[in-house]
């Protein structure tokens, strides 16, 4: 949609306006400057501001603790199956959902955001019940159970959303001109949703990655790196190490998103036709 | 089954109660440019769908030169389709496009090359092969649309409305090309579209649909003059319906006629017809002058109006002006008259 | 061949919807409507207090307990929270959202819709930890109240009962700058959609017939970015009730749901009286999104 830089009939921001919204933005972000210059600071245990002196030896010594390496390590492997696990069941029901007509469809779309629009503790306290009822012992599965299951809503919706802008014919003339069902799939369909479910892997991945509040109901023993990192937050000793890492999983979970809704927004610009 | 294409044999398809198309019965020859023209939601599209195989009749069946079809896969059948959007597919250039179907069939690259290259020529395209869809015209993406299914050598072409997207002129020059293409290539085109004028240009025969039904198979002149009901008189260019007391006043019986705009001539009150003519006296109410024609909406003095188009051959537009609120008397020739029943 | 199984399939359009939908239908309804009911059934047991063990019988014991003053107390402070924070994102969120629909260049606009997207998906563990860090005693907030010569201020806050505490972070305050902080986005962009979704040709009209711009402001834009206004709060004020990360890291030993919710499920066992706890929010999540269907609320989502 064509919008004018200023808004309609010549009004401009007033300055109270602007200050509001830089500020917002400033209160949004600078914390988490700040967090990248604590990594840095040469004190160990406290969080003195200004910090007293710069250093970057805390990284390799964050990077070397064995609890920390461990705890990434857990939270790679389960984000990595849990993401598989939603690729699979997203792409499944967003092609039902598209394709087909059927009684409770609506109910499906509902069903699949819930495990995000619900509280945390929600579904913590829901899987929690299920695994103690049941008599299950918590396990590296649980974990990769309860992760899965809240981000399929995030690959069903981008597969969706791609699904819906292409065009239905193309499937059709493709089997016009001979090509049966899967080779449909293989050249027509799979490059045509191919970016739009790297994205949803990507969102999924750092869905994963951070999440902290099911996991705790559903880890038992194990410790993922948000749950160290929150453990870590409540004892003095090594801080540093602890900024370090918080600084690493800013990288690791932001930059990728970034990347993602390019991804996923750009092939939008181009179908626009806009040259 | 000899000469014919495609037969369809008292197909229905439904949709629960609707019934989109009805008991349609049709053979359409090997060879010719045959189009399915109505309004929207006759059926003419459900037809061409299952010709193409994306949809199944709930009954009858459809044969394909002599085999019957009715159930098998498009992928299956030896018929090509070009969609009314077009279906380009985005993340192949042109000339990959075009090899779909070659590729499918494991056709070797060299060959298929080359016959990608005959196609882009024969629709003017040439050198194209590497440009993306995006960067197309619609008219340039409907050439690519057509050389994609040609390539094939598809016993039947199917098309879908393919030209509603453009413009007046370039429809026209379209409409033109298209012809020839078929008359080169020499194979069944059969084309749906909705545009009478358009169906009348191109076509060896038309067929006429509404609500799911075949109202008159036949050739653009016998449709367009020998009209077999009320609809096809009203749909294939506009018509005059005459009925009742009007219809006995002029012709002595109050059977419902029709009679088209281009055969009444506007002549002066009182002049005398010749004996196979058939008169009526009436006063213009309204002049529209359209360039190459003029049309008269003159009201009769019994009642009823009737549409007179005549070609400004030697009339202006201030000439034609003068005409209004004159009186008249309309004269036609007897045997262009056509009687029509519902 | 590959050609026939294709057919086989294409011919038979039921069987595809079914292999495609049931394995996700199969998997939601298991794990997770399963495990929902599976908390409700558990709400309805009780923990016998002497065996340590849960009694599988059904009873309304637990939920009885939930009227005890300290767990009512636990709602009532939980509730307040999330509606004092709902309100303050309100506040912060409204100016940038109506900049952002407003009167921001397309590139601007994007460049900001990254810019609030962007903490969204940054690790909340970790966003949460950096306030730690500013809030800290000898963080960067004290720094500052003592350049300003305010330290004696913040000394006279932070005695006081309810709001303050040890230091900003331990405090009644410290859990509700935080809880602001972390929930802001989820707040800005309904605002934002709504605002867009104001055509410009209503606001040009009011212009046209006469009003002054915070006239139009008051009668036309507010009530029609309201939607948006509610869509953000149902974030902000379920996020916070369930939330009890925050409260541990930065609360007094005053309990919140979220917190009392951990603890019982975890060291004492107590799972049904943390399920019992749970459905509070759900009951009170569930009224909240009635009142907002009716107030419009979903459009703006």
């Amino acid at each position: 949609m064509p919008s004018k830089s200023s808004s309609l009939s010549g009004e401009r921001a007033s300055w109270g306006l602007k200050i509001g919204a830089i500020g917002a933005i400033l209160f949004l972000h600078v914390p988490l400057l700040l967090i990248f210059l604590y990594a840095f600071t040469t004190e160990e245990s406290a969080y003195t501001f200004p910090p007293p002196g710069l250093t970057f030896k805390w990284v390799p010594q964050a990077l070397g603790t064995p609890a920390m390496q461990d705890a990434l390590l857990l939270t790679l492997k389960v984000a990595v199956l849990a993401t598989a696990t939603a690729l699979v069941l997203g792409t499944l029901a967003s092609a039902a959902v598209y394709r087909f007509d059927f009684f409770g469809k609506e109910a499906i779309s509902f069903m699949l955001v819930l495990p995000l629009a619900l509280p945390g503790i929600v579904t913590g306290i829901a899987m929690r019940s299920a695994i103690s009822l049941m008599k299950i012992p918590f396990s590296f599965w649980t974990i990769v159970i309860g992760h899965a299951t809240f981000c399929v809503v995030v690959v069903y919706n981008n597969v969706l959303a791609r699904f819906r802008r292409t065009s239905g014919s193309m499937m059709e003339a493709s089997m016009d001109l001979g090509a049966n069902s899967f080779q449909t799939f293989w050249h027509i369909v799979l490059p045509n949703i191919s970016t739009a479910l790297l994205a949803g892997a990507i969102l999924a991945f750092s869905l994963s990655f951070d999440e902290v509040i099911v996991t705790t109901f559903t880890a038992g023993n194990q410790q993922t790196l948000p749950i160290w990192i929150f453990s870590q937050m409540l004892k003095p000793r090594n801080r540093p190490i602890t900024n370090v890492t918080a600084m690493l999983v800013v990288l690791i979970t932001a930059l990728p998103i970034l990347y993602a809704q390019r991804i996923a927004a750009g092939t939008a610009d181009t179908e626009g036709g806009s040259k | 089954m000899g000469d014919s294409a495609i037969q369809f044999r008292n197909v229905s398809r439904h949709f629960g109660e609707v019934k989109a198309v009805d008991d349609v019965s049709l053979e359409i020859r090997n060879g010719e440019f045959f189009s399915m023209l109505g309004p929207s939601g006759s059926g003419k599209t459900t037809c061409l769908r299952m010709i193409a195989g994306f949809d199944r009749p709930t009954s009858g069946q459809i044969f394909l030169y002599g085999q019957d079809v009715s159930h098998l896969p498009p992928y299956e059948r030896s018929v090509n389709t070009v969609f009314q959007d077009y279906a380009l597919f985005p993340h192949m250039t042109v000339g990959e496009n075009i090899a779909y179907g070659l590729m499918i069939k494991r056709v070797p690259k060299d060959q298929q090359k080359k016959q990608v290259d005959e196609m882009l020529e024969l629709v003017q395209l040439g050198g194209f092969a590497d440009r993306k869809p995006s960067q197309l015209s619609g008219g340039q993406r409907q050439r690519v649309a057509l050389a994609r299914a040609l390539v094939n050598h598809p016993k039947v072409l199917l098309l879908d409305e393919p030209l509603g997207a453009l413009d007046l002129k370039l429809r026209q020059q379209m409409q033109v090309e298209l012809k020839s293409i078929q008359q080169r290539v020499g194979i069944t085109f059969i084309f749906v579209t909705h545009d009478q004028e358009e169906a009348l240009t191109m076509s060896d025969r038309i067929a006429v649909f509404s609500q799911g039904k075949i109202e008159q198979v036949g050739t653009p002149a016998e449709v367009y003059e020998h009209p077999s009901s009320t609809f096809v008189a009203g749909f294939v260019g506009t018509s005059n319906l005459v009925s009742g007391e009007v219809a006995g006043r002029i012709t002595g019986s109050d059977a419902r006629f029709s009679i088209r705009p281009e055969k009444i001539h506007l002549g002066s009150p009182g002049q005398s017809p010749d004996s196979d003519m058939f008169f009526a006296d009436g006063k213009v109410r309204d002049v529209i002058y359209l360039g190459l024609y003029t049309r008269y909406l003159v009201e009769l003095d019994g009642g009823g109006d009737l549409v007179v188009v005549e070609q400004n051959l030697k009339t202006t537009s201030m000439d034609v002006m003068k005409a209004k609120n004159q009186k008249v008397r309309l004269l036609w020739k007897k045997e262009h008259i056509r009687y029509v029943g519902g | 061949m590959l050609n026939r199984i294709s057919t086989f399939f294409y011919l038979r359009p039921k069987l595809v919807l079914a292999l495609l939908i049931i394995p996700p239908l199969l998997w939601f309804l298991v794990v997770y409507i399963g495990a929902l009911f599976t908390m409700l059934i558990n709400s309805f047991f009780y923990l016998d207090g002497f065996t340590g063990k849960v009694v599988q019988e059904f009873t309304l014991k637990t939920y009885a307990k939930l009227l005890d003053p300290t767990n009512i107390q636990i709602f009532g402070r939980t509730t307040l929270m999330a509606a004092l924070v709902t309100i303050a994102c309100i506040a912060i969120a409204f100016p940038l959202s109506y900049y952002m629909a407003r009167f921001a260049s397309p590139r601007m606009k994007t460049f900001l819709y990254l810019a609030v997207t962007l903490p969204l998906w940054s690790s909340y563990v970790v966003r949460v930890y950096s306030w730690k860090l500013i809030l800290a005693q000898e963080g960067i907030v004290s720094w500052f109240a003592r350049i300003i010569h305010l330290d004696w201020f913040l000394g006279w806050y932070l005695s006081l009962p309810v709001v303050g505490g040890t230091s900003l972070a331990i405090s009644a305050t410290g859990i509700f700058i935080v809880f602001v902080y972390i929930w802001l986005p989820y707040m800005i962009l309904p605002i934002q959609t709504a605002l867009e979704r104001v055509p410009k040709s209503l606001i040009e009209a009011s212009g046209d017939l006469g009003a002054t711009p915070s006239q139009t402001f008051r009668t036309i834009i507010l009530p029609l970015a309201f939607p948006g206004v509610v869509a953000g709060s149902i974030f902000t004020f379920s996020l916070t009730l369930g939330d009890f990360i925050v409260p541990q890291l930065f609360g007094t030993s005053s309990f919140y749901i979220g917190k009392a919710v951990l603890t019982y499920q975890g060291t004492s066992g107590n799972i049904p009286l943390a399920a019992a706890f749970t459905m509070g929010p759900i009951i009170i999540m569930i009224i909240y999104l009635l009142i907002a269907r009716k107030l419009g609320a979903f459009d703006a989502l």
